[in-house]
């Protein structure tokens, strides 16, 4: 006998929404929907236990009601007038409400029995059968992680066990290029002839044809997201000027080593500790202890399952920072999505629509981060037609580590232990598929990549490893990615040689083959080389916090990575093969100079462009997902995102005070410039300009510019197709360039390739994120203006730099000068710090997309003041004032007492007075006698505010 | 002697540890407590003087916010635990805390000063936000000066501070459950605005929906009390978003660690 229980939950909010995005869709005929979650029990308790399980764990007693039916066999009908719709998620994927229930009933001394778990939706209203499928795909269900049914679902409990030892051999060594390939593609290895045939002669060799495990290890091992082919490639580099005739031919080694290696190494500052070799960058904080950044995308998860793939991205970085040591103390995210506004006919197929994917999107990132307890704290969000198909996300993670805490040598008869989740069929394949362009067929034949993700267990690793660090009981630790076991277990003894049986890896169901086991990227994992005298302290520890803890096998001095299952042998590699046998990659790249640049005149007045540019949803105010998001959690957030007296202006980057810091003054600035609109227009101009956004930023809120790392992220297009791979070229050049005009280094960084969708590929993207010192965490600034008579200073110089301006986009307009790189850029920078320092600067905010004219609404809105300024009347024309972004720019505002103390740091710096901070509640821009700008400031406010809230 | 504080950490919480800052500056000892060492008998309830239940997602808030955790107290610790109340110790539970305390019974408590609370029969509980969201904000709060919660008194300010939560929103069974909160003086904190006006229902002063803009409430004997903002979140002014001096939550652990002194 099974029961099912239906709660009827008053969710008013959710059921508002839902014929809301109904209407979206066209289906008008809804007119209120009913909201009831659903619990399957695959045995009856007795009434008296049911009974119990409802008052105390299940329902609400105030705000909901309940019901239960008892059945055998086929589910009861549903007891509705209404259509209704039930979706459950699919075996396998991660039901923590269901485990829970588990747990509860356990709690209560209830008999063990199998739970599932669903949700139930009665729709109002006059719905066809085709509305009510559209419904169920398009609003309630995602059939990457659940499936559904029009009327009661039949409760799945678990996985259907099979037998789970086959090792398949697969015949290798007489296959030709064409037979590899296929091969290649068929289990989705994603490696390319060279590769295949690389393995094939290793086969040859051996005399023996490889395991599926095997074969399965050497696809993540070398794939492009564990190994960064591209990046590592040889590349003949071939530079077009804009007719097509050739600039410049050059043989690149490298490009992580030609420029983005290359520019820490040739800045090398002091205070940078670790730099590429580990799962996140390290940089000094204080005396004592240290900061360590990372940031990683997650975005065909993301595409598919948006919220268990930003869920997942949020968890992966989060263990990064766990995988040198530190505590996740922060979390940053950058989000590119594509236009919310896009009428669903021309959605293209196999796509989910932009805004389900922002909404799937942000959930899973607050879900995550909440639930761990880290302050969301930084970002950005920006909205192009070019994420269409592929959105991307951005996660990064900032953590705290005492100096020296962190080891990484395992020895010799150290045990192989993983900590935390168990291990299932999800996330097969993700670093593989990774490497793979989507299609609108990838949903269906890569579901498998997606996961949902366990907040709850990773914060009981998070605290784990704190503790076993601080106890010294490992003496080597990494994270559980992408290639799960295969690659954290590979990488660990990549120098020593390692042996595990597979069968001791805690399963959440039965039925998984070896290489299922060996390759699921099941999350919130970390494995950890362990001295056997340290492992009962490990295990105390684990137990306290409910972390499960496993000992797989041993490292070894041999070389070889054995993997057992059961005791008999189905993986026997050489270290030296998996981590050096992948041939080098040669490419092409092919970079053609953009069309002559030509300025264009926009006609519209200024003021009209103004409050388009605020309504620009990549400008508008972010509070209604920054909101969602949990920024002051651990207490240290001394900069937000909102700030000024409404506490909802823009804020340029965060300031952040680490826990357990505060007996001195120093804190630190997470900040990130991006720009995919100058990427169109050249790669290099985005690299560049995104260095000095992501430094001015960090500057703008107190930082300090001597002391500012950054980190890179690139997400590109199919890089074996010459014109994507020598934009990325070009973008590198710029990162190298830039990272030496400011003297900041690069410590970590993550390409995400193959960003394509349907032979379409996304506008390249580079995201730089800058982790800076703050000195002092009394002198910090935020850009809200703060009092009438202030005066009002622009730093540094305004050209004529439309090219792939947001005012360009937003015209229509191509062609135009894209903002260049600065010749000396830091000495300006010096300057605002000595001046913040001084505590001579009330706000400042940084110019970027939109220019002068949005950076000083955005002061005023955020003050809620006015604002009267004077622009030089000199050639450039009015658009180029008001519009142009070039670099090295920030607005700055000054007690009208500090005036001459503030001039006096910018001696022989570009420095123009501006204006006045006013009460008048208008934004005046004159020129000479003429007015450009003259609008209310409630006009700015409701504007900048008034999209997607 | 310092007073001792029981912080207790069960799988997701996380402000344990500005829960602990803010003892330690408001002049407690705190220590974070697992409930694993308490079911061990590693540590007891009884040897505290206080007992704070901190913010978080314990357990996921699987199955409603804080009900894997109020089950946790009554199913291990139920007689401990009223023994610990009964006996007039402090308990404070704050966000995820003041959840766990509300589904498990402990607040607002027999409404009609006879028996135990009970987790099946709660006349109150705290649920999905108005909006359907999770939401960050400051929030202005005030204490009701007819709280039974004596210690409460000391506190003669408003209170800034935010919230952060998606199931936060105050309900009551029937009227007259609200009625009898406010004739017995068990509302204990309500959201304002910057005035000290109440919040009148308006979003975003009344951050979730909540019933008479109550923010927390105590029992009858005045010594649990449990509220959704986090005061923890502000002690210093330096944490203050809009830089003005007072109305930092420091005074509720400093009226907290006082009322054992």
């Amino acid at each position: 006998m099974q029961v099912r229980i239906e709660v009827r939950m008053p969710h008013t909010a959710a059921a508002r929404e839902i014929v809301r995005q109904a209407a979206t869709l066209g289906i008008r005929g809804l007119t209120a929907c009913n909201l009831s979650r659903l619990y399957f029990l695959s045995h009856h308790p007795g009434t008296e236990s049911l009974q119990r399980l409802c008052a105390l764990l299940l329902v609400d007693p105030v705000t909901e009601q309940a019901h239960w039916q008892i059945f055998d066999g086929a589910p009861p009908p549903a007891e509705s007038p209404h259509a209704v719709i039930e979706v459950a998620p699919r075996p396998g994927v991660t039901d923590v409400e269901a485990r829970e229930l588990v747990r509860g009933m356990a709690e209560l001394g209830l008999p063990t029995c199998e739970v599932a778990t669903a949700m139930r939706y009665e729709l109002v209203g006059d719905l066809s059968q085709a509305d009510l499928h559209r419904l169920a795909r398009q609003l309630l269900c995602n059939e990457t992680v659940e499936h559904y049914c029009l009327g009661p679902i039949i409760p799945q409990f678990g996985v259907a066990a099979q037998a789970g030892d086959q090792v398949e051999t697969v015949p290798i060594r007489t296959l030709t290029d064409p037979e590899l390939l296929a091969l290649s593609r068929d289990r989705l290895l994603s490696l390319d002839v060279d590769e295949m045939r690389a393995i094939q002669a290793f086969y040859v060799a051996q005399d023996r044809d490889p395991t599926d495990v095997e074969l399965e290890t050497l696809a993540q091992t070398w794939s492009e997201h564990c190994v960064h082919k591209t990046f590592r490639a040889c590349i003949d580099f071939t530079w077009l000027d804009e007719a097509g005739q050739v600039k410049a031919q050059e043989t690149i080694d490298g490009l992580l080593r030609t420029y983005i290696r290359a520019a820490t190494e040739a800045i090398a500052p002091p205070w940078l500790h670790s730099a590429f070799v580990d799962n996140a960058g390290i940089i000094a904080f204080d005396d004592t202890h240290d900061l360590a950044f990372k940031v990683e995308t997650h975005n065909h998860p993301s595409a598919l399952e948006p919220f268990g793939g930003a869920n997942t991205g949020v968890g992966g970085v989060v263990r990064d920072i766990l995988g040198v040591s530190a505590r996740p103390i922060a979390t940053t995210d950058v989000l590119c999505f594509g236009p919310q506004d896009l009428p669903h006919e021309e959605l293209p197929e196999g796509v989910l629509h932009p805004r389900r994917i922002a909404d799937g999107v942000v959930a899973g990132i607050g879900d995550y981060g909440n639930k761990l307890g880290l302050p969301t704290a930084s970002g950005a969000v920006l909205y192009d037609p070019g994420y269409l198909g592929n959105p991307l996300v951005f996660c990064g993670c900032a953590g705290l580590l005492p100096r020296g805490s962190h080891p990484t040598a395992p020895q010799p008869g150290d045990l192989v232990v993983v900590l935390g989740g168990r291990t299932g069929r999800d996330g097969l394949h993700g670093a593989t598929f990774s490497s793979a362009e989507l299609t609108h067929e990838t949903g269906e034949i890569a579901g498998s990549a997606v996961q949902i993700g366990d907040p709850i267990t990773e914060k009981g690793l998070i605290e784990v490893v704190e503790r076993a660090r601080d106890q010294q009981l490992y003496h080597a630790i990494t994270d559980c990615g992408a290639g799960g076991l295969s690659s954290a277990v590979g990488e660990m003894g990549e120098t020593l040689g390692v042996e595990v049986e597979l069968t001791r890896v805690p399963l959440k169901y039965p039925g998984l083959v070896p290489w299922e086991i060996w390759l699921s990227e099941a999350q919130e994992r970390m494995v950890m080389a362990v001295p056997p005298d340290r492992l009962k302290a490990l295990q105390a520890l684990a137990e306290q916090w409910d972390v499960e803890l496993s000992v797989l096998g041993r490292f070894r001095d041999d070389g070889q990575l054995r993997v057992y299952h059961d005791g008999r042998v189905v993986a026997d590699l050489p270290m030296a093969f998996l981590h050096e046998g992948l041939p080098r990659r040669h490419m092409r790249a092919v970079y053609q100079d953009p069309a002559p640049a030509e300025e264009a005149l926009p006609d519209r007045p200024a003021g009209e462009l103004l409050l388009a540019l605020l309504a620009h949803p990549t400008v508008a105010s972010k509070e209604a997902i920054i909101r969602r998001y949990d920024h002051e959690v651990r207490g240290g957030t001394l900069v937000r995102p909102c700030t000024g007296p409404e506490l909802d202006g823009p804020t340029d980057a965060a300031v952040l005070k680490p826990l357990g810091t505060w007996h001195h003054s120093r804190a630190f600035a997470l900040s990130a410039g991006i720009n995919p609109l100058l990427g169109r227009r050249d790669p290099y101009a985005m690299a560049v300009s995104a260095v000095d956004e992501a430094v001015r930023n960090a500057v703008a809120v107190g930082a300090d510019p001597d002391y500012i790392a950054i980190l890179d992220n690139f997400c590109w297009g199919n890089p074996t197709l010459p014109d994507r791979l020598g934009g990325l070229v070009r973008a590198c050049q710029g990162c190298y360039d830039a990272a030496l005009a400011y003297r900041a280094p690069f410590i970590s960084g993550k390409d995400s390739l193959y960003n394509e969708f349907n032979g379409q590929p996304i506008p390249g993207t580079l995201l730089i994120s800058a982790i800076a010192l703050v000195p002092d965490m009394h002198h910090t600034v935020t850009s809200d203006l703060k009092a009438p008579g202030n005066r009002l200073y622009l730093v540094g110089e305004t050209r004529p730099e439309l090219g792939g301006s947001l005012l360009y986009a937003l015209l229509g307009q191509e062609g135009g000068t894209p903002p260049g790189l600065l010749a000396d850029p830091l000495p300006r920078y010096r300057a605002l710090h000595r001046a913040i320092r001084q505590g001579l600067v009330q706000a400042c905010h940084d110019l970027s997309e939109g220019g002068l004219a949005v950076a000083l609404a955005e002061m005023a809105i955020a003050g809620r003041l006015g604002a009267a300024i004077t622009l030089p009347t000199d050639d450039l024309a009015d658009s180029g004032w008001l519009f142009s972004e070039s670099n090295g720019r920030l607005l700055v505002e000054v007690a009208p007492e500090d005036v001459d103390a503030f001039e006096a740091h910018f001696q022989g710096l570009p420095l123009i007075p501006l204006g006045d901070v006013t009460s008048a509640g208008r934004l005046r821009v004159q020129r000479g006698n003429r007015t450009l700008i003259d609008l209310e400031l409630d006009t700015l406010v409701s504007t900048w505010k008034g999209s997607l809230s | 002697m310092k007073p001792s504080i029981l912080i207790l950490h069960a799988s997701g919480t996380n402000r344990d540890q500005e829960a602990a800052r803010a003892c330690e500056l408001a002049g407690g000892a705190p220590e974070i407590v697992h409930i694993n060492q308490l079911r061990r008998g590693e540590r007891r309830f009884q040897d505290y003087q206080i007992l704070l239940l901190p913010g978080g997602f314990s357990y996921g808030d699987a199955l409603g916010a804080g009900t894997r955790l109020a089950l946790d107290l009554h199913v291990y610790f139920h007689d401990e635990l009223h023994a610990f109340v009964e006996s007039g110790k402090p308990v404070l539970g704050i966000c995820n805390g003041f959840q766990a305390l509300v589904k498990a019974g402990l607040l607002p408590g027999p409404l009609d000063g006879t028996g135990n609370g009970d987790m099946a029969t709660r006349p109150a509980t705290l649920t999905e936000n108005a909006r359907g969201h999770f939401e960050c904000r400051w929030v202005h709060l005030a204490v009701n000066p007819q709280a039974r919660a004596g210690w409460l008194a000391a506190l003669d300010e408003l209170i800034f501070c935010p919230v952060a939560h998606g199931e936060g929103n105050f309900q009551v069974k029937d009227e007259a459950t609200l009625a009898a909160l406010e004739a017995e003086g068990l509302v204990a904190f309500r959201y304002v605005d910057q005035g000290g006006q109440p919040a009148g229902g308006q979003y975003p002063l009344n951050p979730n929906g909540s019933v008479a803009d109550i923010a927390g409430i105590c029992n009858r004997a005045g010594n649990v009390v449990g509220l959704m903002p986090h005061p923890e979140d502000h002690l210093l002014p330096i944490q203050n978003p809009l830089g003005s001096p007072g109305r930092s939550g420091l005074a509720l652990f400093q009226a907290l660690v006082a009322s054992v002194q």
